[in-house]
């Protein structure tokens, strides 16, 4: 079983390495890095944040618009792309099961999520080294918590993918709901409780139902964990009141649970595509 | 030892039938040929068979156990029609990789590429293969261990007549060793004579079953005889045979089986009159449409 499972991960991880998802992933995590890097150790002198946690504050921002747009990206395609292709009869008449085939391409995705998510954010910690010597030790901390939560919301948004990839059973049609899905999670749901603290004005909505909304949606998990968790990252990042508000336990269950229910559904609706 | 039993399969698709009813049986060693036109129902019953879809009612069993189980899956090899693969693997990778989940070393894969003779393109890109090529990497697949029953749908159809030979020669061995085949066609002339049965499916429903001879019989079709005189002799001939017709420049008329003796006889007493003569059989073709068509 070990033996089937490990063939078809490697074989999923060689078709990510010549479908170039890995070289695009790695492009796009070091080049952001990059770019925030060089825009934002500036302002870090005299407030006495060294500079690897600054540069965790703003990675934090970045990693939750990037990190579930490329784990959507490389996982619209695992199912839907089998069907319209026609190799998805043939898997499936192999002895491995629907679980199986499902896990195997998660692990072998998520790879290729943490390895994209190391490139990235070790650039931008060998520029802080480099900048500010051994001060930028004090953030290492923060910076393993944000490789390792990086991870599980990559797990999640892959999930997800899957999910929709097993829905739609086209890859135009699942690739629509993966942005969709993208927008409404990582943008518009943003959106809409500043909109909705706005109107309420201090209410009941502001204190009792804002907080477990932010928990709930696993991006707003990731950002408020990365940014409570570490008060050098919380202070770059201006937000230490309202992060501090929430405690750490209940984003950390979200960014845990998260990948769970998201392949259990993955799982249940792989069961309804018909070859 | 039977391997395959399907019994009263039923498959509804809202409104339409697919399969309605069907019963059949394969022994270990036996070859069995599906035939049928487009949506006739060989596809719905070989995904029932390979538990990729579930029947209505009847049931399946592949030597005792039921379809899509483990034991199931373990048991069969199975060859899509048009064959596909990951273009970005090569033919190489691929098969190593089902090597390894049929739990075999993955050292095989050249071996078995080397006898479908793709030898020379195991190093490249399945996205490069032509369909032939990629046919053969689905029937290298199919090969893997020693199926207790393969399932092959529309397997020659990418295939160049020497290569339908070999294929054909593949099957004869694998059958030697007590493996159950069932394949589909939807030509009678593309399985020939190297099956051991024949089972017709017309819109969902089983027509006809049996080997070619008995199907033959069964259809009863009359073979024709084709004459040429020698120039001059033709009034004398047409007087000898006068059922017959001219056709092209040649006197053309049907007999039955059992007159063949006796229009060799005629043929033999005007023996010098007559330049060349032809009897033909019905064609595998005329069978199958002559089944299938009565049928419907």
């Amino acid at each position: 079983m070990l033996n089937r499972f490990l063939s078809t991960n490697r074989i999923e991880f060689i078709i990510a390495l010549r479908n170039r998802w890995v070289a695009v992933a790695v492009l796009m995590m070091v080049l952001f890095s990059l770019v925030l890097s060089a825009a934002g150790t500036a302002p870090s002198e005299g407030r006495g944040i060294d500079p690897l946690s600054l540069s965790v504050a703003s990675l934090t921002s970045l990693s939750v618009y990037l990190v579930p747009l490329i784990a959507l990206l490389i996982s619209f395609d695992a199912i839907a792309g089998e069907v319209e292709r026609g190799t998805l009869p043939l898997h499936l008449t192999y002895p491995l099961s629907r679980t199986e085939l499902l896990i195997a391409k998660l692990t072998a995705q998520l790879a290729v999520v943490a390895v994209a998510v190391v490139a990235g954010y070790g650039v931008a910690a060998l520029s802080a080294f480099w900048s500010s010597g051994s001060l930028a030790s004090q953030g290492l901390a923060a910076l393993w918590r944000l490789i390792w939560t990086s991870v599980l919301l990559g797990a999640a948004f892959l999930s997800l993918g899957y999910l929709m990839s097993c829905l739609s059973r086209r890859p135009s049609g699942a690739a629509a709901m993966a942005i969709g899905l993208w927008l409404i999670a990582i943008v518009l749901y943003d959106l809409g409780l500043l909109a909705a603290i706005v109107a309420d004005d201090g209410g009941t909505f502001t204190t009792q139902i804002f907080p477990w909304a932010l928990v709930l949606n696993p991006a707003d998990a990731f950002r408020i964990f990365n940014l409570a968790a570490s008060d050098a990252v919380s202070a770059a990042s201006g937000l230490s009141g309202a992060a501090n508000s929430i405690a750490a336990w209940k984003p950390l269950a979200s960014l845990l649970l998260w990948p769970i229910f998201a392949l259990v559904g993955a799982r249940l609706a792989l069961e309804r595509v018909q070859p | 030892m039977t391997i395959l039993t399907l019994s009263h399969l039923t498959k509804r698709y809202n409104d339409h039938t697919a399969l309605g009813d069907v019963c059949l049986s394969i022994s270990a060693g036996e070859r069995v040929a599906l035939l049928g036109h487009n949506g006739a129902g060989k596809s719905t019953l070989m995904k029932l068979v390979l538990g990729l879809i579930a029947p209505d009612s009847g049931e399946v069993s592949i030597a005792g156990h039921a379809p899509g189980s483990a034991v199931a899956r373990a048991l069969t090899a199975y060859l899509p029609e048009n064959a596909a693969f990951h273009p970005a693997l090569t033919g190489r990778e691929q098969l190593q990789h089902f090597l390894r989940l049929r739990g075999e070393t993955a050292s095989k894969a050249d071996d078995l590429l080397n006898r479908v003779g793709l030898a020379e393109a195991a190093g490249r890109r399945i996205g490069t293969y032509s369909k032939g090529m990629r046919q053969r990497v689905g029937l290298a697949q199919a090969l893997i261990g020693t199926p207790r029953l393969m399932i092959l749908d529309e397997p020659t159809s990418g295939l160049d007549p020497v290569s339908r030979r070999e294929f054909y020669t593949l099957l004869d061995d694998l059958a030697a060793q007590g493996t159950a085949i069932l394949l589909s066609s939807h030509a009678l002339s593309e399985v020939e004579a190297r099956t051991d049965r024949i089972v017709i499916l017309s819109r969902g429903q089983k027509v006809a079953e049996g080997a070619l001879a008995h199907l033959r019989a069964e259809a009863a079709l009359p073979l024709m005889v084709n004459l040429r005189p020698f120039s001059g002799k033709r009034a004398e001939v047409a007087a000898a045979f006068p059922e017959a017709q001219e056709q092209h420049g040649a006197l053309v008329f049907p007999i039955t089986q059992s007159e063949k003796n006796a229009v060799l006889e005629r043929l033999v007493a005007a023996g010098d009159q007559i330049e060349d003569f032809d009897v033909h059989p019905p064609s595998l073709d005329d069978i199958y449409v002559h089944i299938s068509g009565r049928a419907a």
